[in-house]
């Protein structure tokens, strides 16, 4: 049983989570509630004309086809960022928390690229891909015989975002998995190897489920983070192209809202991204969680 | 007692602010080099009187400076001045309260102004079908081709004249591949180069309605034989390697810069740049036309932003914005604006200054972009486009024009998209803007 602690006073409490509340408020409640408010509109740039219009602005966005698949393609773009990013972070975080030599070095290189700005991570793969200057688009080319031209191949623009973005985290899921590793106590493990079970047996059975609440929480968080903030990388990589190949989600309500201020229809599109993000997560909790072990 | 007070400070307060100047707040998108003479000529207007002072606010992006002088509106406090990118100019036109239109400003203040020293090509872009200003050119800049000098000798082409028509480059771009060159030819900007300009200077219409001077209820006729010719030619050179796509808005820069490509279609606002990276001659000469087409080349038509005056602000600041745009509209201010920033001068007398102080010598790129502006006077076809959601439009063009090249539609097809897709948006922002 966890220790509850009562406090004395009554307002005490309140009054030490108002900051958070408010800040919360301000910046996650307010706008969400004003994004919704305005989806039922539609309205000129300035707000001087505002005519309420129902449900139309939903409506005409699944009825078309493009934004249909859009909506699918953000699905398989964040289920394999999450992916890539989880598994490729999981498999360094093991290697480094072994005792090697300069762990500390590995670990410090394995975390700088968080450092790194997502608009920058897009800068930095747009130039070493590019098919006219890039050095690795030259090589694939020369070495490979690879016809590089994300410009205008779908499959290579949607490879390379999701390879962008899939950099981008695996830095900060490493944390996380080195920082779980060194919570999975050591004499459990010692005990199953003298049990008699190999390195893999000893990971999969003892390791991997200490792990699942770690696992568990950077699920979610890969998941809104290739769901919302990725997009820095699109529009600095692909712009959404070739044809509409990389045109996620959240990278359409930034283009229709921000660049050609349909304020209606991309109001529209950010309660249906939260609306979905919120299902997953609530997905998640229900069914994915039930499995974890704390 | 107290109140009386309150009153009598506040009146002293009033009266120190009436012996200070009316200031007013100028917000643009000018960032680096072109940003520092932007606020360098605030301070000299600053300088040259005591009544005003323009303060100028680098906001950002040109989407990110819109946004925010919107913001400010929606909260009831936009600056006096905005900064407003070309395609743009529909929404603003289309607020009619939110804004006050340049004519109308300067009659309502006094100050002289007549339409006629300015560019046509240039103001008309930013005019009512009837030729009223509605907001002040800033930044223009116009579409013109570069060509790499030390690849057309070694392909055996006279540097000295580059190709005047459409078929003569397609030749002259084999003639560059056979010649030991990757790619031929390539280019910037489809929409804004390749449909928005080749309509204006073959002087075809882009859309119904004079390209949507006389109204929101336009259409799109782009899918007309001349386009459809120019984008298959384009499209049988890229499958022949001659051309090459190298991606959207100026993203195609570095392959000229680079030397890979040796032509390239650009904006001249980017003729400063090319002068501080390409480490060969090169030159710069006007959009090539179609001989068959009556009437080619008429003009081309601009890129760029304007300024825009906001509604809601008092006669003292309306004053300082008529006396800043006079001051802003002189030949010397805008032969020295042209001259650092590469942006074109939008007064006949600037560009005549400009001639005279001799920068055409060292410059000839930007004159050759002038003249062509200057070609002949303006058309319904080649005032400039006037539609709405104008960014996305060009995103459906990029991204149609990408479908062509990648095999999934013909030219035909594509170009039929564009209209069908733009059509869509444009019916959208009618409705809107009622």
């Amino acid at each position: 049983m966890a220790k509850q602690y009562e406090f004395s006073a009554r307002r005490l409490p309140y009054l030490l989570v108002l900051p958070q509340m408010i800040v919360v408020f301000l910046f996650f409640f307010w706008p969400a509630a004003q994004a919704m408010w305005q989806s039922l509109f539609i309205q000129d740039a300035f707000g001087l004309s505002l005519t309420f219009v129902g449900l139309e602005n939903y409506l005409k966005l699944f009825k078309d086809p493009l934004y249909l698949d859009s909506l699918v393609r953000s699905f398989v773009y964040a289920g394999f960022v999450a992916l890539i990013a989880m598994s490729v972070a999981l498999f360094l975080a093991v290697q480094a928390n072994r005792r090697i030599r300069g762990a500390l070095f590995y670990k410090t290189m394995l975390v700088w690229p968080y450092a790194v700005a997502t608009l920058v991570a897009g800068v930095l793969w747009m130039f070493m891909f590019n098919p006219n200057i890039g050095v690795l688009s030259y090589v694939l080319f020369k070495r490979f015989g690879v016809e590089w031209n994300y410009l205008l191949n779908d499959s290579q623009a949607f490879l390379l975002v999701t390879l962008a973005a899939s950099w981008k985290q695996i830095s900060y899921n490493f944390v996380f998995f080195v920082a779980g590793l060194q919570n999975v106590p050591a004499s459990l493990v010692e005990a199953s190897a003298i049990d008699g079970a190999g390195p893999f047996k000893r990971f999969w059975r003892i390791v991997f489920p200490l792990l699942s609440p770690t696992t568990f929480y950077l699920l979610v968080m890969n998941l809104v983070y290739a769901f919302f903030e990725t997009f820095p990388i699109i529009h600095q990589v692909t712009q959404g192209g070739p044809g509409q190949a990389t045109t996620m989600l959240v990278y359409k309500v930034y283009r229709d809202g921000v660049f050609n201020l349909d304020l209606g229809s991309s109001s529209a599109q950010s309660v249906v991204l939260m609306a979905l993000v919120i299902s997953l997560t609530i997905l998640q909790f229900r069914f994915v969680e039930r499995r974890v072990t704390y | 007692m107290r109140k009386a007070l309150v009153l009598a400070l506040l009146s002293l307060a009033a009266a120190g602010l009436f012996a200070q100047p009316v200031s007013v707040e100028f917000w643009h998108a000018m960032g680096g080099k072109n940003g520092e003479i932007t606020t360098a000529i605030a301070e000299k207007f600053n300088a040259s009187q005591s009544d005003y002072r323009v303060t100028a606010v680098f906001k950002g992006s040109y989407p990110d400076t819109m946004n925010a002088g919107i913001a400010a509106f929606r909260a009831g406090s936009p600056p006096a001045i905005l900064q407003v990118f070309e395609v743009g100019t529909a929404t603003m036109m289309a607020a009619k309260g939110a804004i006050k239109p340049v004519y109308q400003l300067m009659a309502e203040q006094g100050e002289k102004f007549d339409p006629k020293v300015y560019i046509p090509t240039i103001t008309s872009y930013y005019s009512t079908a009837k030729g009223e200003m509605l907001s002040l050119p800033y930044n223009s800049s116009t579409a013109v081709f570069y060509y790499n000098k030390d690849a057309f000798r070694k392909a055996g082409l006279n540097p000295d004249k580059p190709p005047a028509t459409w078929p003569e480059l397609f030749e002259a771009a084999r003639k560059l591949k056979s010649a030991g060159y990757e790619y031929g030819l390539t280019t910037n900007w489809i929409s804004w180069i390749q449909l928005e300009n080749f309509c204006a200077w073959h002087n075809i219409p882009y859309g119904t309605r004079s390209n949507g001077f006389e109204g929101f209820d336009t259409q799109f006729v782009i899918n007309s034989e001349l386009p459809i010719r120019h984008f298959t030619n384009i499209y049988n050179l890229s499958k022949e390697k001659v051309f090459v796509y190298g991606g959207r808005e100026n993203k195609a820069n570095s392959l000229f810069t680079s030397g890979q490509v040796p032509i390239h279609f650009e904006s001249i606002g980017g003729y400063g740049n090319m002068k501080a990276t390409c480490k060969f001659d090169f030159g710069v000469a006007r959009l090539p036309y179609y001989p068959d087409v009556p009437g080619a080349p008429q003009n081309s038509c601009i890129g760029g932003a304007s300024l825009w005056v906001m509604g809601k602000k008092s006669r003292e600041e309306y004053k300082a914005v008529a006396k800043f745009f006079t001051f802003l509209s002189s030949p010397e201010i805008q032969a020295l604006w042209h001259q650092q920033t590469g942006y074109l001068p939008i007064t006949r007398a600037a560009y005549e200054l400009t001639k005279k102080q001799g920068f055409y010598n060292e410059n000839p790129g930007p004159e050759v972009a002038i003249l062509q502006l200057l070609n002949k006077p303006p058309t319904p076809n080649s005032m400039g486009i006037r539609f709405g959601f104008m960014p996305q439009i060009r995103e459906i063009i990029d991204e149609e024009w990408e479908a062509i090249l990648a095999d999934k539609k013909t030219p035909k097809q594509g170009l039929d998209d564009m209209v069908r897709r733009g059509n869509e948006k444009l019916r959208e922002f009618e409705r809107i803007n009622k």
